[in-house]
């Protein structure tokens, strides 16, 4: 499946061997990674909370978006949830595309949109407490320059 | 209708969905009604910009027509990536 929100770990590697098997037209996969970061020590650990069934859904219409675009020919998105370490995958984007130009743009796009269309909610908890993230200004920034595409 | 929270606003009102049986017409109307019932309401509900809205899935403002509807989201800017 090309879009999964799971608790467990992602093999990046695994998934790009299944996203390239038996398909010698593709030329470039271009991926990303999210990480948790630990803010010089102020974050422990990270809780993504989603609302099941409305994530996978606003994915896959992000995913469409993408295709639309860009001649791609294959697209992997993985979205983990639950809490996790300093360190710990968030997110992994896989988009395959005979040329790497597609490939890279249909990946920062796929980023763009996720972070303000998919229903994530990050909180941060460290010695000083837990805390929700709030929603970046430049997220927001980041997914409008495409509307103007 | 099924009223759902998420975040913040599901910690602040302590529970992640609700029954609410209400007669308004809007969101924003579902919304003054909430925050009359009970302090946590208010709490959750007291800075309107940081609260998006989703009617049966789908995100809206809240000026949404809340006829025939069967499922209100609550939630604030989603912060995934």
């Amino acid at each position: 499946m090309a879009v999964r929100v799971q608790e467990p770990d992602f093999d990046i590697g695994a998934e790009m061997d299944a996203l390239t098997a038996g398909n010698p037209d593709i030329g470039a996969v271009a991926s990303f990674t999210g990480l948790v970061r630990s803010g010089a020590g102020e974050i422990t650990e990270m809780e993504l909370e989603h609302w099941p069934g409305v994530t996978e859904q606003a994915l896959e219409a992000i995913e469409a978006e993408a295709r639309g675009r860009w001649p791609l020919q294959g697209v992997t998105i993985i979205h983990r949830y639950g809490p996790l370490a300093p360190g710990a995958r968030i997110v992994l984007v896989l988009t395959a595309s005979p040329h790497r130009a597609a490939a890279f743009e249909a990946a920062e796009f796929i980023m763009d949109y996720l972070k303000t269309r998919a229903p994530f909610w990050k909180r941060e908890v460290g010695p000083a407490g837990a805390k929700w993230v709030d929603a970046r200004e430049a997220d927001k920034q980041a997914e409008t320059r495409w509307y103007t595409r | 209708m099924r009223v759902l929270y998420f975040a913040w606003l599901r910690e602040r009102i302590g529970v992640p969905r609700e029954e609410v049986e209400t007669s308004a017409a809007t969101v924003a109307e579902l919304v003054e009604e909430l925050r009359g019932r009970e302090d946590r309401y208010a709490l959750a509900f007291s800075d309107l910009a940081a609260v998006r809205v989703a009617v049966d899935q789908e995100m809206t403002t809240l000026d949404a027509p809340l006829a025939g509807v069967r499922e209100v989201a609550f939630f604030p800017p989603m912060t995934g990536g």
